[in-house]
């Protein structure tokens, strides 16, 4: 099993290689449209701004080449926010593959943003292949000041308001949350993402 | 909900985990990434290491660490110790660090504050605070990490909470000097008097010594997380009993 995960500039992409590894999968850190056209499955990570990632994806000629994709794809967190048709950070467009646009979570003025720290889910379609062995009851970790709608979610999460958790839109699947930070229960969805 | 987090706080000194009490008589508590997957299994929210001699030294953290804990913890870590530039901050998150804790440095020069959220976002960016009481209010002190450069850099603890927010800090790390290393509670006064003035994420640091002091700290200071080291250090305190106590006097832990 190969991994592409997408190099889209941001700092701490190597802990999803690590967790990757740690799951059995042959895992590899690249901008390189080739290896990535090639791979079993594909990563989209992201930590940082809407705006540099997509000038980063840009400059490296990966945005169609991301759309193109067939293979399974996986987009953490920013990664999540750039499938959509626009983000609202840095107000900018976005690779488009999910309708919608990505916002700024609306919270009172009791709670903290980001919203950063261990929160739960609740899956909407419990039949995706990402939730198998998973019933909600888990605990993943969530660092984000900005959300997606929840037309695409498959699993849903709140932090002052509901937001989309996990969404998906055919080979395209995304989480808000960082799997590869988020122990057992992170490493279970990312075995689904490498056997579903 | 989110749940609070629960950081045992590593000390690294020369590559080893090391506990002082009131920040001096180091003692040398074990090898980094053992402890650090013992406390992962026991469940612990988050770790933060500490380099303590980065800062006081003038050198910026060591990365073959930060790498080895990376490639084995499926948790959030912060790394301080000494990290005064964007370069430096980028060779430790790149080593696998999540957050990055800027203390002494951010004293010296805020603007780094405001240079590291631009290349890298808020989120990864925590301000950590060394706050002392004195008879004229919460004072800042800097390079704590070596009693004898101690400094006392001229700041009020809270206007300093409100201008490294500004500047873009993703994260407070208060740690309240006089009551640390002595187990007799965290400091409650000056965390809700800091929570008050505070948008984003608030760890209490310093004094825990009993889970009553983590009930407290989270019931009444609002704190989004609670940061020790001795108690679990020692074994006094085990981290899945202290979730469950704490989840049964109604806080939101992590099961």
């Amino acid at each position: 099993m190969t991994v592409a995960v997408i190099n889209s500039g941001g700092a701490n992409l190597g802990s999803v290689v690590h967790a990757l590894r740690r799951a059995g999968a042959e895992a590899m850190l690249t901008a390189d449209a080739d290896v990535i056209r090639s791979a079993d499955r594909v990563i989209l990570p992201g930590v940082g701004s809407a705006g540099a990632a997509m000038r980063a994806l840009d400059a490296a000629g990966l945005v169609d080449v991301i759309a193109r994709l067939e293979q399974p794809v996986l987009g953490i967190c920013l990664g999540l926010q750039l499938l959509f048709e626009h983000s609202s950070e840095g107000n900018v467009a976005c690779l488009g593959i999910l309708p919608g646009a990505v916002e700024r979570l609306a919270v009172p003025r009791q709670l903290r943003l980001p919203h950063m720290g261990w929160n739960q889910l609740d899956w909407t379609a419990p039949d995706d292949p990402l939730c198998t062995g998973l019933d909600g009851s888990e605990w993943f970790y969530f660092v984000h000041s900005y959300a997606a709608p929840l037309d695409q979610a498959v699993a849903v999460s709140t932090h002052g308001q509901a937001f989309a958790a996990v969404v998906r839109r055919g080979n395209f699947a995304a989480c808000q949350f960082h799997p590869e930070k988020s122990g057992p229960a992170g490493a279970r969805l990312l075995a689904n993402f490498l056997t579903g | 909900m989110v749940a609070v987090r629960l950081i045992p706080c590593l000390d690294v000194r020369d590559g080893r985990v090391v506990k002082g009490v009131r920040f001096r008589n180091h003692r040398e508590m074990g090898d980094i990434v053992e402890l650090a997957s013992s406390y992962r299994d026991q469940g612990a929210d988050e770790l933060v290491f500490y380099d303590i001699t980065a800062s006081p030294q003038r050198r910026s953290v060591d990365v073959g660490w930060v790498e080895r804990v990376a490639e084995t913890i499926d948790i959030p870590f912060c790394v301080a110790g000494g990290i005064r530039d964007v370069a430096t901050a980028r060779t430790v998150l790149h080593a696998g660090a999540d957050k990055i804790s800027v203390n002494s440095p951010a004293l010296e020069r805020p603007a780094l504050i405001a240079e590291l959220a631009d290349a890298f976002g808020s989120q990864c960016v925590v301000a950590g605070i060394d706050s002392i009481r004195e008879a004229s209010g919460f004072r800042v002190r800097q390079y704590t990490g070596d009693p004898d450069n101690m400094v006392d850099p001229r700041r009020d603890t809270l206007s300093w909470v409100e201008e490294v927010q500004r500047l873009g800090a993703g994260e407070i790390v208060l740690n309240c000097m006089d009551a640390d290393g002595v187990r007799e509670g965290y400091d409650i006064d000056q965390l809700v008097l800091m929570r008050a003035h505070c948008r984003v994420p608030l760890i209490a640091s310093g004094g825990a010594g009993a889970p009553e002091h983590f009930l407290k700290v989270f019931e009444q200071a609002d704190v989004d997380g609670a940061l020790a080291a001795t108690v679990f250090h020692s074994g006094q305190i085990h981290i899945p009993d202290l979730k469950t106590w704490l989840a049964r006097h109604h806080i939101i832990v992590r099961s």
